[in-house]
């Protein structure tokens, strides 16, 4: 196997991910996007560290561990938006908007 | 691009039947990827999610990273795609279909993810058109020696980063306590 038909991979899951982030009003779908772009550099780190060594898959645990934190913190932030506005849509969140 | 599947051997070896196996678990999981940011269904975002997280999991075992493999099994299909459907539950997201999931940027979307793809693609064609993947497990095969260097490697070399993030879980357990909390 080549090492870069899953840098391949990796990159076009990346770019799906940051299509969804642009592109999504809901808040969850966002996130999810985000996991996709997380995901993708998952498989980057564990590709490369059968070159290098262990250091890629320890990272890719510490990113699947902050990956976990992040989902917990973001669906809070979520849920007080939801609770103060009646709904997740982002685009609605534009008070700082001069 | 072309040419990239072709590059197994002829002899009997380990790399024919792993590029079938990438083959079909790559285009499955772009499909499914494709799909979670374009359908119009939350609670199918969330099952088509599913299916990319998995096969994340079986790239990893592709990859002899085993341990890594179980994590991706247990800590995101067991925990963080239950944590979306909570989620979507609590929002009281519509369940149906609904029509109003994406805004009017979507060509600026489109623009700015090929961009990104043809420059990131430019540059690993260019960069690593021809390294070949070694693998350690192979060469004591009936060991769980990779296993065992992951944890001397966490446990030894990267043992301060690990503290911290515990430390980080556990702060993020106490924010969203905190922020998800009614009074």
């Amino acid at each position: 196997m080549l090492l870069n038909q899953f840098l391949l991979l990796a990159a076009v899951l990346f770019a799906v991910g940051v299509y969804g982030v642009i592109v999504r009003r809901n808040g969850v779908l966002v996130l999810m996007s985000i996991e996709l772009i997380l995901n993708a550099v998952n498989i980057n780190l564990i590709a490369f560290s059968t070159f290098w060594g262990m250091g890629g898959q320890v990272f890719a645990l510490f990113v699947i561990a902050v990956a976990a934190a992040e989902v917990g913190v973001g669906l809070a932030i979520v849920l007080l938006i939801y609770r103060n506005k009646r709904s997740i849509d982002i685009d609605a969140l534009d008070e700082l908007k001069g | 691009m072309t040419g990239l599947f072709a590059a197994a051997p002829s002899a009997v070896s380990f790399d024919t039947p792993a590029n079938i196996a990438f083959a079909v678990i790559a285009v499955v999981m772009v499909i499914a990827a494709v799909r979670v940011v374009t359908t119009r269904n939350v609670v199918h975002a969330a099952l088509w999610l599913m299916i990319v997280l998995g096969g994340n999991g079986l790239l990893y075992l592709l990859l002899q990273a085993e341990f890594v493999a179980m994590t991706q099994f247990l800590v995101y299909l067991g925990a963080i795609v239950v944590l979306f459907l909570f989620g979507i539950m609590l929002t009281r997201a519509p369940l149906g279909r609904s029509d109003d999931l994406d805004n009017d940027q979507r060509w600026m979307g489109v623009a700015v993810s090929l961009i990104l793809l043809v420059v990131i693609g430019y540059s690993l064609i260019k960069t690593y058109s021809d390294d070949k993947l070694t693998f350690g497990a192979v060469r004591n095969a009936g060991t769980n020696a990779q296993t065992q260097d992951l944890a001397t490697s966490i446990f030894v070399d990267y043992l301060v980063p690990f503290e911290v993030v515990s430390v980080l879980l556990l702060a993020a357990l106490i924010g969203a306590i905190v922020l998800a909390r009614r009074d």
